[in-house]
């Protein structure tokens, strides 16, 4: 896909939205429809809204588009082929034999599941959200601001 | 379709994923490529789930798991982008050098 090789970075962006559209579609195809539409929300609503403001916020405008690559470019392709290859090979060589079709679980079970034997992740999940939340409003505060507010 | 084709589609992404955080030099595409290999990763733990034990949700419980981390890991580093932006005046990652001297 042509997320990391476009050379505007909204066009890589309006990529990425594409790819993690089709990623919910294959979410569904194995049977996790729970999974696919928290990909829609999260992915596709929050990430990728987050990601065009921050390209909004930070890109002066594209009429000086810098070269996209890094100098460590043939290292870095050789470095994912690499793992591709390995990963890859491995996949091919396995003899998974059993389960041929797919057959996902029902929604009420993960629910079931996610408050009974997993509430403790969960709630850790959701204070580290809470944290994650007050750190970027920490962090994103124009320093000007706290000084008005002294 | 099989596991290994959900498999490789995972694999590839992922390699996508390892090639763009390496080789570009933007910020914030790097992050995208970070968010590229959480969702390969994902793509594998529910296709594992639904072939490899199917009729149970530990896979998919995982994978919302790793998607509520994923959204405050990118929160995070969006801000963390953003503030280093508005010192540095640039988004490209090879000019943050003031430590090397």
């Amino acid at each position: 896909m042509a997320v990391v090789t476009l050379r505007n970075i909204i066009h890589s962006a309006v990529a990425m939205m594409i790819c993690f559209g089709s990623l919910a579609g294959m979410y569904a195809l194995l049977g996790a429809p729970i999974v696919a539409a928290a990909q829609v929300l999260i992915y596709l609503g929050a990430i990728s809204v987050l990601i065009l403001f921050a390209i909004m916020l930070t890109q002066a405008g594209d009429a000086n588009l810098p070269a996209p690559f890094h100098r460590q470019l043939p290292l870095a392709a050789v470095v994912a082929l690499a793992i591709v290859g390995m990963v890859g090979w491995a996949v091919v060589q396995t003899d998974w034999g059993l389960a041929a079709e797919a057959a996902g679980a029902a929604v009420d079970d993960i629910a079931i599941a996610l408050f009974t034997d997993f509430a403790l992740p969960f709630e850790i999940i959701g204070l580290l959200i809470l944290v994650a939340i007050i750190g970027a409003i920490y962090l994103a505060r124009r320093p000007e601001e706290d000084e008005r507010a002294n | 379709m099989g596991i290994e084709g959900y498999l490789i589609v995972s694999t590839l992404l992922f390699g996508l994923g390892v090639f763009g955080f390496m080789a570009r030099r933007n910020a914030i595409l790097m992050l995208i490529s970070i968010e590229l290999m959480f969702n390969a990763v994902n793509l594998s733990l529910v296709a594992f789930n639904a072939f490899l034990t199917p009729g149970e949700n530990t896979g998919a419980v995982f994978a919302l798991m790793i998607m509520a981390v994923a959204a405050a890991e990118v929160t995070v580093g969006l801000a963390l982008i953003i503030a280093i932006i508005r010192t540095r005046q640039t988004p490209e990652v090879d000019q943050y050098s003031d430590l090397k001297e």
